[in-house]
């Protein structure tokens, strides 16, 4: 049966990794090669980084640390954040990583998923999507850019459908509302575009305890989840995550 | 020294690395000379049939790939290298294959509201005595069951190949290269076939 995904999310700066609360007040976590290793050997089914200051900053994608990642871990990456081209996206997935996740790139141009999925199949381009709650979107979302600074005006569940046709392989749901606040997963908006899109739907921004994960399983229908803070802290390990998630009758994947 | 066939699907750098993991050195190549010499040929891929049945061609490959598949020397298709194996494929309005193996490859259904692709880890039976490890899979299309099938996995309510074996032709759907331990381990057999 196939497992739902764990998937710890580490936030690269200037070659460490660093957690913030809605996209703001960064702390240092770590050496990002280190702490890949760590949570591919302790049960993580898949990891992505996001370069979160690369496009703010303008900063090229630190290919060196994507080739370490991928010398060092047997498990998938998505690499996000800074990628500006089709041809960033094609270094990135050289150096090693499975995918490669686009999001204001995407706002601002469309066509980067059609040529994406083209040139490296559907399977490496991940949309990431940050929306915030807004009463003038027909799902109750719209989507934001450059870490919340910029408003689109999009719908959160068109975009998505509009991206999946297009051909994106799999959507990232990051609820900017949710995001840091260790207060669970913002379910509403990852079930609107679970049902809406035929692609896998990972939840992301907001888990805090393992059971949130169960939320967004069982009532949001993702098929993986991002932890950040609840890990990175120590305060649970993905074995923990994936107890609870089993408990609950979840298909995970068990031994590593 | 084992060789992976290059014929544009895909990048070869997580099977490069899971191999020197394991102390092995690899060699990428798209000539044919060098595949029909060489002690082990890993045949890997992504992306669709179609395209990488005219790279195969245009490089002049296919009856390399088809030869050293053939050959009894140790040989591993992994994800669409595994699925051009079979002998024809659904995908890009129907491709013919390389017929290493007899089966077909199809299109998950697209009913019954399951994601396509299926992405993420599924259990494999039928490797390891009485227990089903997870390996690592990513996919649209699906080869059916034929003689050589070792390894089966479920989704979307099918039954299909993940891992075919002749010998030492091997053959899998899911990514070994990716699949963690498990999936090293996989790699190392092979390796000792």
């Amino acid at each position: 049966m196939l497992t739902k995904r764990v998937i710890p999310c580490l936030d690269v700066r200037g070659g460490r990794v660093t957690k913030g609360v809605k996209f703001k007040n960064n702390i240092d976590l770590g050496d990002p090669v280190e702490m890949a290793v760590r949570y591919s050997e302790g049960g993580a089914d898949e990891l992505v980084f996001y370069d979160i200051t690369a496009s703010a900053e303008g900063r090229p994608i630190d290919i060196a640390m994507v080739e370490a990642v991928a010398r060092a871990v047997r498990i998938p990456f998505a690499v996000g954040g800074g990628v500006s081209s089709l041809a960033d996206m094609e270094r990135v997935i050289l150096a090693g990583a499975e995918k490669v996740s686009v999001n204001s790139l995407a706002v601002r141009n469309p066509q980067i998923i059609v040529e994406g999925a083209r040139e490296f199949g559907a399977q490496c381009v991940v949309l990431g999507m940050d929306p915030v709650k807004s009463e003038r979107k027909p799902s109750g979302y719209e989507i934001t850019t450059r870490g919340c600074r910029d408003f689109t005006g999009m719908d959160a569940v068109e975009w998505a459908r509009r991206a999946a046709e297009l051909g994106a392989g799999e959507i990232v749901v990051n609820s900017v509302d949710a995001d840091g606040t260790r207060n669970g997963f913002e379910l509403a908006i990852t079930r609107l575009v679970a049902d809406a899109v035929g692609v896998p739907v990972v939840a992301s921004g907001g888990a805090g305890v393992p059971v949130h994960l169960v939320d967004a399983f069982k009532a949001s229908h993702a098929d993986a989840a991002i932890v950040a803070g609840m890990v990175h802290t120590g305060d649970y390990s993905i074995a923990d995550i994936k107890r609870t998630l089993q408990e609950a009758g979840l298909p995970v994947r068990m031994s590593w | 020294m084992t060789v992976l066939v290059d014929y544009g699907a895909g990048n070869m750098t997580s099977v490069r690395n899971a191999f020197a993991a394991l102390g092995e050195d690899t060699m990428v190549t798209r000539d044919p000379a060098v595949v029909a010499a060489a002690d082990r040929v890993v045949f890997p891929g992504v992306g669709a049939a179609g395209s990488a049945m005219a790279n195969l061609r245009a490089a002049g490959l296919v009856e390399s790939v088809q030869t050293a598949a053939l050959s009894g020397k140790p040989f591993l298709g992994i994800c669409l290298g595994m699925q051009i194996l079979f002998s024809h494929s659904e995908e890009d309005g129907g491709v013919e294959c390389l017929d290493v193996f007899g089966g077909r490859v199809r299109r998950f259904p697209s009913y019954g509201g399951f994601k396509i692709p299926e992405m993420g880890w599924n259990t494999v039976e039928g490797l390891h005595d009485g227990s089903a490890p997870e390996f690592y899979f990513v996919h649209s299309y699906y080869a059916e069951i034929v003689p050589e099938t070792a390894g089966v996995t479920e989704y979307a309510n099918v039954r299909f190949t993940a891992m075919a074996r002749r010998g030492r032709l091997w053959a899998c759907q899911f990514h070994p290269e990716k699949s963690g331990r498990i999936g090293l381990e996989l790699l190392k057999e092979w390796l000792a076939c």
